[in-house]
């Protein structure tokens, strides 16, 4: 067997692909984050809405998604989905990028799903006179919601929130199933590559931590300056 | 969809047994159920480092959760696909492959689940035990532990649901778990990967959906006995 050498993998060719990967893979939790964050802030709000079918929806949402593995979400969305739509769409959509679209698609469900159950837990710590008062002088349910609660209830949802991205950055990896090019794929190439399996995932296993590390401070700094006030 | 489930019925549901190796959503559950079992005196374990005073068995026991929770378990998937071999000298198979990734990746979990629920009792518990003569390790075995595990419960079942979810990463190492087979299928079936997905996508629903409510009620269930005590 050959000694541990990391140099293989720390520059040249093979150091390229995992940096791109190490890149893409950053890319995909960051333009999942922004799209699942406001659906999942729609989804929590109709969790709490005043009208039952509102609130049927949602709570149907969250849990057919939740309770689904994020591989059979990411198989569907790459191998079923793209069956529905008309041939000239999809054929225009395989000549594109569809790995990575198929991926953030299933990425952004299952994220939302899991971020509006945060941001629901947080609203409900809100007391529920605030809710009335609102309604009270004037405001509507949304414009209370929105200038009321919400804000009041960042202190709350923000931490679970952070670790949820802690979440959503190590299931990017799972984009690899349907071949998206990202850290974990572009490990598995150097591998298979350059038989330097042990370099390529010490590498590999870095980067992830890393990354990890730097969301988990971020989140005990949120709650070390920012901690929750008791009403 | 139904000529699908007539035709290909049984493999999904067994894979190839007894022709041929056992699979498909029976090897999940047996795959998730042995995986938390093997697990639960792991997590164990790392709960008691992670509260010991003794700071040579807490520190690096934190070190470790806190490197394991970081890492997504494809990495200690690939880990334990390359290691696995090098360490017993011998070609493990994607079960074992699987399995050893599990207990490590829900041994960490269940720690913190085995921790909450032992510094959620009463310090109480443990100083009148104590005082009773009982050493450290027979009081956590006989008043701490069994005290706890009733209001670990819900969590257990939760994370059973979690482990199920996870086995479907078994797929890339092409275990024979559901979702690879459902992708065999999809293979013979070239035109209807719609239906079989949506398929894979109901098993785990109709598998997890009712397991996490029974969590749920446990969870009801167990708070209302423990407020008459």
């Amino acid at each position: 067997m050959n000694t541990f050498d990391l140099s293989i993998v720390l520059s040249g060719q093979y150091h390229e692909w995992l940096v791109s990967g190490f890149l893409l893979s950053i890319q995909l939790a960051l333009i999942t984050l922004v799209i699942a964050l406001p659906l999942a802030i729609i989804l929590a709000v109709l969790r709490l809405a005043p009208y039952a079918p509102l609130r049927g929806i949602s709570i149907t949402y969250v849990e057919a998604i939740r309770n689904v593995p994020l591989l059979a979400h990411m198989l569907f969305w790459y191998f079923g989905a793209p069956e529905l739509l008309p041939p000239p769409i999809k054929s225009w959509i395989y000549q594109h990028n569809i790995e990575a679209v198929s991926a953030v698609i299933a990425l952004v469900l299952y994220t939302a799903a899991y971020m509006a159950e945060d941001i629901r837990s947080g609203l409900r710590a809100i007391p529920k006179e605030q809710m009335e008062a609102g309604r009270t002088l004037g405001f509507g349910f949304i414009s209370t919601m929105r200038l009321v609660i919400l804000p009041q209830s960042l202190r709350v949802t923000v931490p679970p929130l952070i670790s949820q991205t802690l979440n959503l950055w190590k299931n990017t990896s799972i984009a690899m199933v349907i071949g998206v090019g990202e850290m974990m794929y572009q490990a598995q190439q150097v591998e298979s590559a350059t038989f330097r399996g042990f370099e390529s995932f010490a590498v590999t296993t870095a980067g992830y931590i890393s990354v990890s590390i730097v969301i988990t401070l971020l989140s005990s700094w949120y709650q070390q300056r920012y901690p929750v006030r008791s009403a | 969809m139904l000529d699908i489930i007539q035709t290909y019925g049984l493999y999904y549901l067994i894979g190839q047994y007894p022709n041929g190796p056992l699979g498909g959503l029976l090897m999940t559950l047996i795959l998730a159920a042995s995986a938390l079992v093997l697990a639960f005196p792991v997590g164990v374990l790392l709960a008691l480092c992670r509260i010991s005073p003794f700071a040579i068995l807490r520190v690096p026991v934190t070190g470790i959760v806190y490197v394991l929770r970081g890492t997504p378990l494809l990495m200690v998937i690939f880990w334990a696909y390359f290691l696995l071999p090098t360490l017993t000298g011998q070609r493990t198979d994607q079960f074992g492959t699987m399995l050893a990734a599990l207990v490590i990746f829900d041994g960490v979990y269940l720690a913190e689940i085995i921790r909450a629920g032992i510094l959620g009792l009463p310090r109480g518990q443990m100083e009148s035990s104590r005082s009773l003569g009982f050493s450290y390790l027979s009081s956590m075995l006989l008043v701490i532990l069994p005290q706890a595990f009733r209001n670990m419960l819900p969590s257990l079942v939760n994370q059973f649901v979690s482990t199920i979810k996870e086995t479907s990463l078994g797929y890339i190492i092409s275990l024979s778990e559901v979702s690879f087979v459902a992708s065999q299928i999809s293979a013979q079936l070239p035109t209807k990967p719609l239906q079989i997905y949506a398929l894979l996508g109901l098993t785990y629903f109709v598998m997890c959906f009712s397991l996490s409510r029974f969590a749920y009620w446990l969870e009801k269930h167990l708070a209302v006995r423990s407020a008459k005590v």
